[in-house]
């Protein structure tokens, strides 16, 4: 079999296994959303934790839970690298600094799992399983938590309740990621991820050489990482390291992973909101957005395009294993930066321009397509109202959006939901641009260079945690400042997305009418993807003309 | 303000409450039981997939490692270790000052247009083709490039066979067998379809020290 027959065979094994998880597994989140029942075990813990589950919450008693539960999370989670040395199976790991600590915890706190340090050289074993994995699993529920609040904003008439908090948190937890996990830890396992509590091993190669080997509980790290969207690595290689990702099923599987609740989530939108169609749309636009990056990033990466390093090599695989090659490498890094995962197979800095370019992109597009597990369906949504919006000037009628008005005060928060990543990115790449000191932690120079710092900051702000990874981000300035970057560009979406929510449910519905804008229908489906587009490309095309497409037509 | 405060620290409290007690779930419980099926059911890949040789173990199937000569001086940093030609060789890697360090895995991050990684590759192409007495043409494109992980345990079948000459002679051994042990060690793409082909270097090599005898 050849490269392209078996590249494409990957790519339609993939969309196949997505298409026939859909339906269930989009079902599923929106029984769990919607059920009056409780697990006994779920009311263990809401009287353990001493809150109430069943009560429901204004949007803003929501918010201020999802807020005290992430503070107290970066809370603890910095002490536990602060203090890891006194705890168990530390495997003599040294106190984390507190500048690293404190990005370190911010970055898992806001699923961005940003890592400016090497997993085998830094952290205990206790740290990665019960503190950096625990905030796989519930910082992946509190994004899931809050696109239910923005759903049930559409579905709920006349009241200012969105939801409870705790219950969605727990539900998400023990019913969705904590099963699926699970069973796909052990698939891992048998397929070759390692699974222990060894320390460093240190053992004699046959050429008499000396290799230490670090193990460790991988796979069950492994699992959530891809399924929650998170992205850290147990090991600095993350997913090109042998031992979280082993062969190319491994590979196949991951990406499968952290695509499946990102793409199966409209159909929970679709079902809560009872018009299945409107979830068809959605998920239209998220699939066209993915299967043009990937054809893009492929593309660029097969032919070597505009990169000197490809055509004396022969190829593009600088960076990149022989166990996957091209098609495997490219697939997983469109699928990794258009959620937000930021996991990689393969390294993104040693990428073609327009490869390299497509995955800044991606993430600049705020990981829609399909994106981060929740965050990616709130980021569309919110990119929805404003195309109906814009449909709603053209034509000169107050526009709707399945059955609610869209007002001055909706579309400001919407506003404010696009405005923040973009002034996070362009801002934050600006200073440090500005300081010499952070210039010079650039590993390549010139446009590529300018790529690296846009990189970071692209992916701190929009929570992917990839990175163009010459970059030497693990300074005070950059520890401290991509941390700030990630925590707004994870929160103030959030107030704004529960704002939306609160003002929606608020409203009676407006019944449909000959006047309103189908939502449902291939018309609109085009619309939105171009609204995406052009929001996106208006932002950002100064500063991609700087990095990538300078260096693509240098 | 008082009883402002006196909520917030109620709800503070109880955020704390709610994420012990999900970190005993999803920290403590789900890794040990994920961690108690893989020891009993996959006891071998859970470990490492450890490759052994006269019962002592020799490194991982998965994890690439390094096949130099010793150096002249191990204390100088300045030397660089030389391939041995009696082995065969993995892929350059970035990992660590001379390649697959294990404690420091991941890749060069060079830019697609840096000059320094085209000097580097051209030059790695020259060493490949001088080492095994091919064609600089011939060199295939794994052999020039370093990988994501540092730790890649193949290369293609393509560099597997442009070494087998220099290995046979270097051991004296029948080139036609050397050759015929490549072609016992290259798997193809998994399940048909999956990845690309490899040969794997650890496997290889320890399969011809047992030819060599």
């Amino acid at each position: 079999m050849n490269d392209t027959l078996a590249g494409w065979l990957q790519i339609i094994a993939l969309v196949g296994a997505l298409a026939l998880t859909f339906r269930p597994l989009g079902d599923h989140m929106a029984h769990v959303l919607t059920s009056p029942r409780h697990w006994r075990v779920e009311r263990l813990i809401y009287r353990v934790a001493g809150v109430h589950a069943d009560a429901d919450q204004q949007w803003s008693a929501y918010l201020r839970g999802v807020l005290a539960f992430a503070a107290v999370s970066v809370l603890f989670l910095y002490a536990f690298q602060r203090l890891q040395n006194h705890l168990l199976l530390s495997i003599g790991m040294k106190p984390v600094a507190p500048d690293l600590a404190f990005n370190t915890a911010a970055s898992f706190v806001t699923n961005t799992n940003w890592q400016n340090y090497s997993g085998e050289s830094t952290m205990g074993h206790l740290v990665q399983m019960a503190g950096l994995a625990v905030q796989n699993f519930v910082s992946a529920a509190v994004g899931i938590a809050v696109v239910a609040a923005l759903i049930r904003g559409f579905t709920r008439k006349k009241t200012d309740r969105v939801g409870n908090f705790w219950a969605d948190l727990t539900r998400i937890v023990l019913r969705v990621l904590l099963p699926i996990s699970f069973v796909m830890a052990i698939v891992l396992v048998a397929s070759g991820v390692i699974e222990n509590f060894h320390g460093i091993q240190s053992i004699t190669t046959i050429a008499g050489d000396h290799q230490s080997i670090t193990g460790g509980p991988v796979a069950s790290q492994e699992a959530i990482k891809e399924l929650g969207t998170n992205g850290g690595g147990f090991y600095n290689a993350n997913s090109a390291h042998p031992f979280e990702n082993p062969n190319p099923f491994t590979n196949w599987l991951e990406i499968y992973l952290l695509l499946v609740i990102g793409f199966s989530l409209p159909r929970t939108f679709g079902t809560m909101v009872g018009d299945r169609r409107q979830g068809y749309a959605i998920v239209a636009v998220m699939a066209l957005i993915w299967a043009s990056s990937v054809a893009i990033v492929t593309a660029n990466e097969l032919h070597s395009v505009s990169s000197s390093v490809g055509h004396t090599a022969g190829g593009m695989m600088e960076g990149k294993e022989q166990r996957f090659g091209i098609w495997a490498s490219a697939l997983f890094a469109v699928s990794t930066t258009l959620t937000s995962c930021g996991a990689v197979n393969s390294f993104h800095d040693s990428y073609t321009p327009g490869g390299g370019g497509m995955t800044i992109f991606n993430m600049m597009l705020g990981e829609i397509a399909p994106g981060g597990t929740g965050s990616g369906l709130y980021g569309i949504l919110i990119l929805a109202v404003v195309a109906v919006f814009v449909a709603g000037l053209m034509v000169g009628r107050t526009p709707e959006y399945l059955g609610k008005k869209l007002g001055a005060r909706e579309m400001k928060f919407a506003s404010l939901y696009i405005l923040t990543t973009p002034a996070i990115v362009l801002v934050g790449s600006g200073i440090a641009m500005a300081l010499p000191g952070e210039r010079a932690a650039m590993l390549n120079s010139g446009a590529h260079g300018f790529s690296e710092v846009l990189y970071a900051f692209t992916s701190a702000a929009n929570n992917n945690g990839s990175a163009f990874a010459g970059l030497s981000a693990d300074t005070v300035w950059y520890n401290t400042a991509l941390g700030l970057a990630m925590i707004f560009g994870r929160f103030l979406p959030m107030v704004f997305v529960l704002a939306l929510a609160g003002s929606l449910a608020r409203q009676q519905p407006v019944p449909v009418t000959a006047g309103t804008l189908p939502t449902h229908r291939p018309q609109f489906v085009g619309l939105l993807a171009a609204v995406i587009l052009i929001v996106v490309g208006l932002t950002y095309f100064p500063a991609l003309a700087l990095g990538p497409l300078a260096e693509g037509l240098h | 303000m008082n009883n402002s405060f006196r909520n917030s620290a109620r709800l503070a409290w109880a955020a704390l409450r709610a994420l012990l007690v999900l970190t005993v779930v999803t920290g403590v419980i789900y890794p040990l039981a994920v961690w108690g099926v893989a020891q009993a059911a996959f006891n071998d890949k859970a470990n490492g997939s450890q490759v052994k040789v006269d019962g002592k173990a020799v490194g991982s199937s998965l994890l690439g490692q390094n096949f130099n000569l010793p150096k002249k001086n191990p204390n100088d940093p300045k030397e660089t270790a030389q391939p041995d030609p009696k082995w065969f060789q993995p892929r350059p890697s970035a990992a660590g000052t001379d390649g697959y360090d294990t404690t420091a895995s991941g890749a060069s991050n060079l830019g697609p247009t840096n000059p320094q990684l085209v000097q580097t590759v051209n030059d790695r192409r020259k060493q490949v083709a001088e080492f095994n007495g091919v064609s600089p043409s011939a060199v295939p494109v794994d052999a020039v490039t370093a990988s994501g992980s540092g730790l890649d345990p193949d290369i293609s079948p393509e560099y597997a066979k442009i070494q087998a000459n220099r290995v046979a002679k270097a051991r004296h051994l029948d080139p036609a067998k050397v050759a015929q042990l490549v072609a016992d060690h290259t798997d193809g793409r998994q399940l048909g379809f999956l990845g690309q082909p490899t040969v794997n270097v650890l496997q290889l090599n320890i399969a011809l020290q047992q030819l060599a005898g």
